[in-house]
């Protein structure tokens, strides 16, 4: 069975929208952190769906680098978690109110 | 079976492979040297710095592309090569005193900053937007923690934290478009073969391509913090070590406005009526924004924060223009506000002293009676950032803004003195703190260590330099643009 182009992109297009409605409507750290990760994989199905139907590898191999550098990022934001976590005790973007114009 | 490697020459990622492993060996010796024998990392990291320049200046004037069309050997990124040293030598060499202070004088920060440049170099020269990325994200998670090195601190904390989510999410914007574009060009992501594709209409879905460009300027827009994407930048900037915002000023949005300009002179040439309209408006907005807010603020760093949003709306009229004179001053500027950016910054952490303490703008009032020198670099600084003559900053806004006017968007140039006017107003508030206000309190000492003092003289004379005599870096400028079509 072949799946079209389009059901990959419904389902990107609707991943990474959620995501963004996670991002910004969610007030947990921890769970920004899965909504932005969410979004890119997304990103990730996007290329994959286009690879396959162009038939063109540089999108597969693209996958890999978002993949290893969403890790990476996810490190250093846990890490981050963390450390606020040790001063604050506290996860939730509302309490991080310290910097405001 | 036999698998044929590309041909290569590693001496064309010379400067890149210098600062990695000048990077990783500083962490090795910052975990095997012994407690209390550290100081010698701020000079071995200019050490690394001044042979990546070396390298730099010996690969000037070669063209093409290397590593199987990965990337772009040019004199454009070439001399954004320079900008990323300069400023990264100038960070480092402010870095010491104000760390020491902090109790904060660690291996890896010198080794972060080197990654972080190394990343910068990758998103200069990319030809494919892989590297674009991957140069992004090498500089951006270095950032990150080092927005973040004050772990104890509430404020550097929280300045990680929003820097990183935001920074994420931009991220899957600029992701997205590029997926968008691979879709919308048939299957490619190598920068001159996008432009080939692009070009014929017949070939490319055009709905998809523009999504991709709207998506492209969401996720720079971030990163050179462009209105509406802007909202990070002075929460970031207040909370993070001074340092490291100068770092971030100025390293971070060059990088940027680095890829920025390639990928849109060179890709999207074909859509320019569409980007052209929008990026006019957000430089607008942008410049206006980052004006009218910085005038509101009391903290110095977060003034410097709305001026370097403003600064990005200044850049975007260079790429407005998309001319050769565009361009031109897009480099040129990149460069004066390297220099004045960081002078300034040097000044605010000489001034903030211990910990901080003293970032308020009125901690300047006196400052002329008690530290005449001291304050009129700042007041060179600040006339600089404000684009009054004899100043870089001068030259730099007169060239964008009749590159504006070269390319019929004399409204654009008149908004943009206009937005110039109005920054003065807060650039010469701090002037006039300094020499005509009576110090509120004793301001005491400040502790003048030589690399600080260096980097405000080397800065200063810079800036006059490049405002009296710009011809050479035009010069130089102009012969690095020439790889745009057009230019």
């Amino acid at each position: 069975m072949v799946v079209p182009l389009e059901y990959y992109l419904g389902v990107s297009v609707a991943l990474f929208s959620l995501g963004v409605i996670g991002v910004l409507v969610r007030r947990n750290v921890l769970v920004i952190l899965m909504c932005v990760e969410m979004m890119l994989n997304a990103v990730n199905l996007a290329f994959i769906g286009f690879a396959d139907y162009f038939k063109a590898v540089d999108g597969q191999m693209f996958v890999f680098f978002v993949m290893t550098v969403a890790a990476a990022e996810v490190a250093v934001g846990l890490a981050l978690v963390v450390a606020i976590f040790r001063n604050r005790a506290t996860v939730y973007v509302d309490d991080l109110n310290l910097l405001k114009w | 079976m036999s698998v044929t490697i590309p041909s290569f020459t590693l001496s064309s990622i010379g400067p890149w492979l210098t600062l990695t492993v000048g990077a990783i060996f500083l962490l090795l010796l910052d975990a095997l040297s012994p407690k209390g024998r550290k100081a010698y990392f701020p000079q071995l990291s200019l050490v690394a710095l001044g042979i990546a320049a070396l390298q730099t200046y010996c690969l000037w004037g070669r063209s093409g592309t290397d590593f199987a069309r990965m990337i772009y050997l040019d004199n454009f990124s070439f001399f954004f090569y320079f900008i990323f040293i300069l400023g990264t030598a100038l960070t480092v060499m402010l870095s010491r005193q104000y760390l020491e202070d902090w109790g904060k004088n660690l291996g890896e920060y010198y080794a972060l900053v080197l990654f972080a440049t190394a990343g910068m170099m990758l998103m200069a020269s990319s030809a494919h937007f892989i590297m674009i990325f991957l140069g992004l994200e090498v500089m951006s998670i270095a950032v990150y923690v080092l927005a973040g090195l004050f772990r104890e601190d509430f404020k550097s904390n929280e300045a990680a934290l929003k820097y990183l989510i935001l920074g994420a999410f931009s991220s899957a914007f600029l992701l997205f478009g590029m997926a968008m574009l691979y879709g919308a060009a048939g299957g490619t992501l190598y920068l001159p073969d996008l432009a080939a594709r692009l070009t014929d209409k017949a070939f490319v879905s055009t709905p998809l391509a523009l999504l991709a460009v709207a998506l492209l300027i969401v996720g720079f827009g971030f990163k050179v913090a462009s209105f509406p994407f802007h909202m990070w930048t002075p929460d970031v900037y207040e909370g993070a070590p001074t340092s490291v915002t100068a770092f971030m000023a100025v390293g971070v949005k060059a990088a940027a406005f680095a890829a920025f300009a390639r990928v849109f002179f060179l890709v999207f040439p074909s859509l320019k009526v569409d980007w052209v309209m929008v990026l006019w408006v957000l430089a607008v907005a942008t410049m206006t924004i980052g004006n009218v807010t910085a005038i509101a603020q009391t903290n110095i760093k977060r003034m410097l924060a709305y001026s370097s949003i403003a600064h990005a709306g200044y850049l975007m009229v260079g790429l407005v223009a998309a001319n050769q004179l565009g361009a031109v001053s897009l480099l040129y500027y990149l460069l004066a506000y390297t220099l004045m950016n960081l002078g300034a910054f040097g000044v605010v952490i000489l001034v903030g002293r211990k910990k901080d303490a003293y970032l308020n703008i009125y901690d300047y009032s006196g400052l002329g009676a008690q530290h005449p020198v001291l304050a009129a670099t700042m007041a060179l600084f600040m006339f600089a950032l404000a684009g009054i003559p004899p100043t870089a900053g001068f030259v730099g806004k007169f060239y964008l803004f009749s590159a504006a006017v070269q390319a019929g968007f004399i409204w654009l140039a008149i908004l943009g003195v206009m937005n110039s006017l109005v920054s003065v107003y807060y650039y010469l508030r701090i002037t006039v703190l300094m020499y005509m206000k009576p110090a509120e309190a004793d301001l005491g000492p400040v502790a003048f260590s030589p690399a600080t003092t260096a980097v405000l003289v080397a800065t200063a004379v810079g800036v006059l330099w490049a405002g009296v005599f710009p011809g050479f870096l035009y010069n130089l400028a102009v012969n690095s643009v020439k790889i745009f079509p057009g230019m």
